[in-house]
């Protein structure tokens, strides 16, 4: 009998063409001796038709949420899975055909509510583009660093939960305390931590404070060695190798009609990225890289993933560096409102106000996609206007639904703990699931 | 899977412009999306007409062949749609018919498009699906089944997914369902009081692990009389 007992923590079995450390663990065979390991075995004997039934969640730690897996286990092997999503849904798209477009965007804070900011920033991306505005040089500059900074937030707490998920607890107080730091700011900027709400059509909620771009310059310097510690902890460790590698894999074909994006799309092999591909908010300026993985697996999503990390810190260096004076706000009286020391004190403002408050700005007819790369995958709004002030259709494309659809494919053949690994691998929230 | 096969986005494309943020976009007119020409040559019968609105274009296709000219939108080495973005559905206010909207990307050409049919609402809400083409379909053709009543046929698995099974309201994307749902407040109370907390497997799920037999006498009861158990 074959043992799979992860022997050797720090070694590799050699350097592939270009120089880098080969990243299969190496393991003991039955001789005792130490080889790579091999791919673990598709699926195990059949003990006669005698298949279980197990329930993962809804309330369970490790399905991130209030997803509930139905599982049929022959063994210890996962021979079909079928999800059950919808305990969260709110009907957040019906409640948007009821609301103004400023105010359906304190619920994108609701539904992926790791990344706030960055669902603020692609609900009015959709929105200016029906309304036909274009948004000023320093709104796109600081809407970058705030689509950064929430990816940097979103994937910050997939490392951490994914760890714990795997059974490494250290990176995940590293990984919360930086989130904590990110958090920090972003509550200076908007008043809020996670319910940020910080956009509005044509523009920001507020300009970033005075001082605020020190404090950012400065995460932007230290952000770096956190990167480092839990790349240090995680990407050569035997047990967080040995639980990865080879689970869940998905090549480009499968990943791509399966619908995935995101990290789970390029760590299976394409290199598709909104933000390079169909750019927004002038990405196409900035340097930086895309990350793609070759095996599609768990492993593979990690360190795209933490490649990501250290992309963002990239962009956001730029972002500082070229961040321009000047209004935030496009100058457009049928969008923006007056300031409110004008709106308590002069007749025409007053009237603006109560004006634009009440009946709200109308776009004309026609409807308007724009998608953008969040920190799960493609996520767009995608609108449709019958020139009224509340939008006929609001729908939300969500990369984790589509991502977690996937989820049978994964891992139908692997074992029931490395469900708990392939799950966490997704980076799902349920709240954009559900929705 | 080696570095060689790695797809980059635009491989089919290589002369083409790097893409830019797009700016001061028209409302109406514009470029077109130059598979939208190519669609309505190879499928003159089932291309409506091609708008452009917003920079987007949006072709409108006869809703019963719309599996046909995705299949041949993924299929075509010219075309090479191989990315499902978004299936879903629009009503829009006072009535009218509703439109199904399928949003496909091609990665090798860095192309996106918007196909849309209309379905009149006064007859079978029936699409052909197109998960035989993107497995990536299941879920988003389920939801919008759940959320507006459209069936897409060939799908294999058509239920509820957002909603539970005996929900009873109705699609609540529709028009004609009111904000605060069909039911009175007490009325959805009395339901859910009334629902078996215990019976948390559909029967689906409890014949394909043979635990049926293993269920209380009682249990097994009440399920074999048909009762559709709650999740």
């Amino acid at each position: 009998m074959t043992t799979r007992t992860v022997e050797v923590a720090l070694s590799t079995s050699g350097l592939d063409a270009r120089g880098n450390p080969v990243r299969t663990p190496l393991v003991t065979d039955a001789g005792g001796n130490i080889v790579p390991m091999t791919a673990p075995p598709a699926a195990e004997p059949d003990f006669g038709g005698e298949h279980m039934l197990i329930n993962i969640g809804p309330q369970h730690p490790a399905t991130h949420g209030v997803l509930r897996l139905v599982l049929e286990l022959d063994g210890e092997t996962v021979v079909r899975c079928v999800p059950h999503v919808g305990y969260l849904h709110c009907g957040f798209e019906k409640i948007g055909e009821y609301r103004q477009y400023n105010q359906i965007i304190p619920w994108t804070d609701r539904e992926d509510y790791l990344n706030s900011l960055g669902n603020n920033v692609a609900f009015v991306l959709s929105a200016e583009r029906l309304f036909g505005v274009e948004i000023t040089p320093r709104c796109t500059v600081l809407r970058v660093i705030a689509m950064e900074l929430s990816r940097i937030i979103s994937h910050l707490v997939w490392v951490g939960t994914t760890s714990i998920d795997i059974g490494a607890f250290t990176p995940f107080l590293w990984s919360f305390q930086e989130r904590e730091n990110v958090y920090r700011l972003l509550e200076a900027w908007t008043g809020a931590r996670l319910t940020t709400s910080g956009t509005r059509v044509g523009g920001m909620i507020a300009d970033i404070p005075a001082g605020w771009l020190d404090d950012l310059k400065n995460f932007v310097r230290t952000f770096p060695r956190t990167i480092e510690e839990v790349d240090a902890m995680l990407t050569k460790h035997a047990i967080w190798v040995g639980r990865t590698v080879g689970l869940g894999a998905m090549s480009a074909d499968e990943a791509l009609n399966h619908g995935l994006s995101g990290p789970m799309l390029r760590a299976s092999g394409v290199a598709f990225d909104v933000r390079k591909d169909q750019p927004y908010l002038d990405y196409e300026t900035y340097d930086f890289e895309v990350p793609v993985g070759t095996a599609g697996d768990v492993y593979d999503r990690y360190l795209v993933r933490i490649e990501e990390l250290r992309q963002s810190v990239r962009i956001l260096e730029q972002a500082i560096a070229r961040l321009p004076d000047g209004p935030v706000n496009v100058d457009d009286p049928r969008l923006i409102l007056p300031p409110k020391s004008k709106a308590t004190s002069e007749m025409e403002s007053m009237i603006h106000h109560f004006k634009l408050v009440m009946e709200g700005p109308r776009p004309p007819i026609g409807e308007a996609y724009v998608p953008v790369e969040s920190p799960k995958g493609e996520k767009g709004y995608y609108m449709v206007s019958d020139g009224t002030s509340k939008p006929v259709r609001w729908r939300i494309r969500p990369p984790s639904f589509v991502n977690l659809s996937a989820i049978p494919k994964m891992v139908e053949g692997h074992l029931l703990s490395d469900v708990i690994a392939i799950n966490a691998s997704i980076d799902i929230v349920m709240g954009e699931i559900d929705r | 899977m080696s570095e060689s096969d790695i797809r980059i986005a635009g491989h089919a494309n290589p002369g083409a412009p790097a893409p830019a943020t797009p700016r001061n976009v028209a409302h109406k007119g514009g470029e077109a999306n130059p598979s939208a020409a190519a669609l309505a040559a190879r499928f003159p019968g089932a291309v409506l007409r091609t708008d452009v609105v917003w920079g987007e274009t949006t072709v409108h296709i006869v809703a019963a062949r719309a599996g046909e000219l995705i299949q041949w939108l993924h299929d075509d080495p010219s075309q090479q749609y191989e990315y499902l973005v978004d299936v879903t559905a629009v009503e829009y206010r006072g009535g009218g018919p509703l439109e199904v909207v399928w949003h496909v990307r091609s990665i090798g050409y860095r192309r996106f498009l918007r196909l849309k049919a209309q379905l009149d609402t006064s007859k079978p809400l029936v699409v052909p699906s197109v998960w035989p083409i993107y497995k990536g379909a299941d879920w988003l053709e389920r939801e919008c089944y759940d959320m507006f009543g459209i069936r897409f046929d060939g799908h294999p698995d058509m239920r509820r997914i957002l909603m539970w099974e005996q929900y009873k309201e109705g699609y609540p994307l529709r028009k004609d369902f009111p904000l605060r749902g069909r039911f009175s407040r007490s009325e959805q109370l009395t339901q859910a009081l009334s629902a078996n907390p215990e019976a948390h497997y559909s029967m689906g799920e409890l014949r394909i692990a043979d635990a049926f037999d293993d269920l209380p006498k009682e249990m097994k009861v009440r399920l074999g009389h048909g009762e559709v158990t709650g999740e």
